[in-house]
């Protein structure tokens, strides 16, 4: 059977939800080989066998932290030679996308960004994106070259498939431009004890009805009753009341969250961008004509000062 | 010595009028109006601050696109852009990512550049790749999707907000820059700026000019093929509920139904 290459996302060696999702995704095109780059490749090896890693080509080199992307090019494009794998999966994280586009270029490959479903036709793998702000939804294929095809977040559930999982070295070659960026020093995020923003099964998110920085406590409060993720609309972020990294939309983080809860966003076309694929959508907002109402499946018109906080205490209640 | 910028812009539909896709399964451009890409304004905008910083420095901005998209060249020449460079020819149509990448690689050697400027993404294919594809291409550093930049001794640094973390990232000149909706907001163009505008070279070049052929680029150079394109059923409406004191409670109870709480 054909091998499939699969980019490991992880850090210090805990493999990041996605990778899962796209090891699962890869079974349905060939025998997933991943590729983990840095360090903590024996930490990550029992994980990445478990959902289907026949191998485990691992490198670890400076050069992957001190230097942005090329360098990781440079060892997937060693491993993708040598392999001539039926496709190249990477997940679709911004340096993901990078990784993967560079990857393309050197291979003479097409190339499909943000696919959120994969399988395989009779001439490669088929991808299915959403466009246009979720308005469609396409189905492509690359005609040329090795398939580098990067996938979004939540596109599969990950299920188990035990394999082998041989860690082998990978000896990477770098090129000149490996060097040319220098990562002068990385801050990695606080962790919120939430969970990710992208990978959570529930997201809920505030906008400029919240109005103010302190508030946000109260849309934290809903969604720690049901362990979920907080995000929020530009217009929240921009006014200061909660960091970038948890936008939702167009420029911030696109989520498909099995539920999705907004409360005080009027659901303008660039947040749509971000949460209309979400199976179930519930709206708080105070007026009636809000857009957002147009997308959602429950929708409650009032106060998000009224509504939110008793809906904590009523999941708080029943959850016991 | 004179400091030379190309800023690459991107015509794209207007994401608030309605957007689809031709007979051919390629983005229709006539179905919504067209206008200068939203995220390329900040490039726009960091490439002049970086200009009124340097003793000189020259600003152009390129486009690679359909007759209209001198729109967008104008529009970033009236925010105080020098020149414009306009690539444009019939067998463009339906180029992928990786054809535009070459084609606009090819222009910025014409051009002549020290540091090249772009969006984060273009707000219709909205890939963010080109400005990696354009540095892989030039073989030069690619210091992209950044919140913060300066240019200062040859060199340019930036900060860019990752997924995972905040990274301060440094590379000599030439290399290609690519500058998020978090660097600052672009300015408007004054009514002196748009009478200026007018005035200003605007160099159109077709594939000839690049040296390139039909067959490197247009659907016929793309190395991706769209085999459908549905549009995606309007989401049945809902039920929606006015909160009369017992909005937090109906809400519990449809959670509840859906096995979420
Ligand atoms: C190129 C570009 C990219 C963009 N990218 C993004 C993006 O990634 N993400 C994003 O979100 N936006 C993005 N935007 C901005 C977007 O167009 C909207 O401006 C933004 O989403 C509005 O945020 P909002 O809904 O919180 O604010 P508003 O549109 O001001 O809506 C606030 C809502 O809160 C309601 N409200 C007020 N008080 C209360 C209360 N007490 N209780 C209940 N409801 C209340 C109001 O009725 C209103 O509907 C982008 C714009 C552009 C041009
Ligand atoms: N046709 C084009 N002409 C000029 N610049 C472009 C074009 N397409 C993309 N770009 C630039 O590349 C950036 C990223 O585009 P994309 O990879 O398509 O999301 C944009 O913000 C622009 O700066």
């Amino acid at each position: 059977m054909a091998e499939v290459l699969v980019y490991v996302d992880h850090v210090d060696g805990s493999v990041r939800k996605p990778t899962l999702e796209l090891l699962t995704l890869a079974r349905r095109l060939g025998d997933p080989v991943a590729v983990f780059l840095g360090a903590g490749a024996d930490t990550a090896a029992p994980t990445l066998a478990e959902y289907g890693a026949v191998r485990v080509l691992a490198a670890d080199a400076p050069e992957f932290a001190d230097y942005l992307v090329v360098p990781k090019v440079d060892a997937l494009q060693g491993a993708a030679e040598a392999l001539s794998p039926a496709a190249v999966l990477v997940p679709s994280s911004a340096e993901g996308k990078e990784i993967a586009a560079r990857l393309a270029l050197r291979l003479g490959s097409g190339l499909i960004t943000d696919a959120v479903d994969l399988e395989a036709g009779e001439s490669g793998p088929v991808a299915t994106q959403s466009v246009f702000a979720a308005a469609y939804t396409t189905t492509s294929r690359v005609t040329e070259g090795t398939p580098v095809i990067t996938v979004k977040p939540n596109s599969a559930s990950p299920e188990p498939a035990p394999a082998a999982g041989t860690v082998e070295q990978l000896t990477v070659e770098f090129g000149p431009l490996a060097t040319g960026t220098a990562v002068v020093s990385r801050s990695p995020r606080e962790a919120t004890g939430r969970p990710e923003l992208t990978e959570a099964a529930i997201v809920v998110s505030g906008g400029r009805g919240v109005n103010g920085a302190e508030n946000f406590a109260v849309i934290e409060a809903l969604a720690d009753a049901l362990g979920a993720a907080v995000g929020a609309s530009r217009a929240a972020v921009d006014a200061g009341w909660y960091p970038h990294s948890h936008q939702v939309g167009q420029t911030g983080k696109t989520v498909s969250p099995q539920l999705y809860i907004a409360a005080g966003i009027s659901g303008a076309i660039q947040h749509r961008a971000g949460m209309q694929t979400s199976k179930t959508i519930v709206a708080v907002n105070k007026d009636a004509e809000a857009p957002i109402f147009e997308l959602v499946d429950y929708g409650v018109v009032g106060d998000l000062f009224d509504v939110v906080p008793a809906l904590t205490e009523e999941v708080k209640a029943r959850k016991g | 010595m004179s400091l030379k910028i190309v800023v690459c812009v991107k015509y794209v539909p207007d994401a608030t009028g309605d957007r689809g896709f031709a007979e051919d399964l390629t983005v229709d451009r006539e179905a919504a109006d067209g206008l200068l890409s939203e995220l390329d304004e900040y490039a726009v905008e960091q490439a002049l601050r970086i200009a009124e910083e340097a003793e000189e420095a020259e600003v152009t901005v390129l486009t690679m696109g359909p007759e209209d998209a001198t729109d967008a060249l104008r529009k970033a020449l009236s925010m105080g852009a020098d020149k414009a460079v306009h690539v444009e020819d019939d067998d463009l149509h339906g180029t992928d990512v990786l054809g535009t990448s070459l084609v606009l690689s090819k222009a910025v050697e014409h051009v002549g550049y020290d540091l090249v400027v772009c969006g984060m993404a273009s707000t219709d294919g909205g890939m963010g790749v080109l400005p990696a594809l354009l540095a892989e291409r030039l073989g030069v550093p690619q210091v992209t999707l950044l919140s913060e930049l300066s240019v200062a001794g040859g060199k340019v640094t930036g900060r860019r907000d990752g997924d995972a973390a905040t990274e301060h990232l440094e590379a000599a000149l030439p290399a290609v820059v690519s500058v998020t909706d978090q660097s600052g907001e672009a300015r408007y163009p004054s009514f002196k700026g748009i009478m200026a505008a007018k005035k200003k070279p605007l160099e159109t070049l077709d594939l000839s000019d690049l040296d390139l052929d039909a067959g490197q680029v247009g659907q016929e150079g793309a190395r991706t093929a769209v085999e459908s394109a549905t549009e995606r059923p309007a989401r049945t409406a809902g039920e929606i509920v006015t909160d009369e004191g017992e909005g937090a409670k109906a809400l519990a109870a449809f959670l509840a139904e859906r096995k979420f709480i």
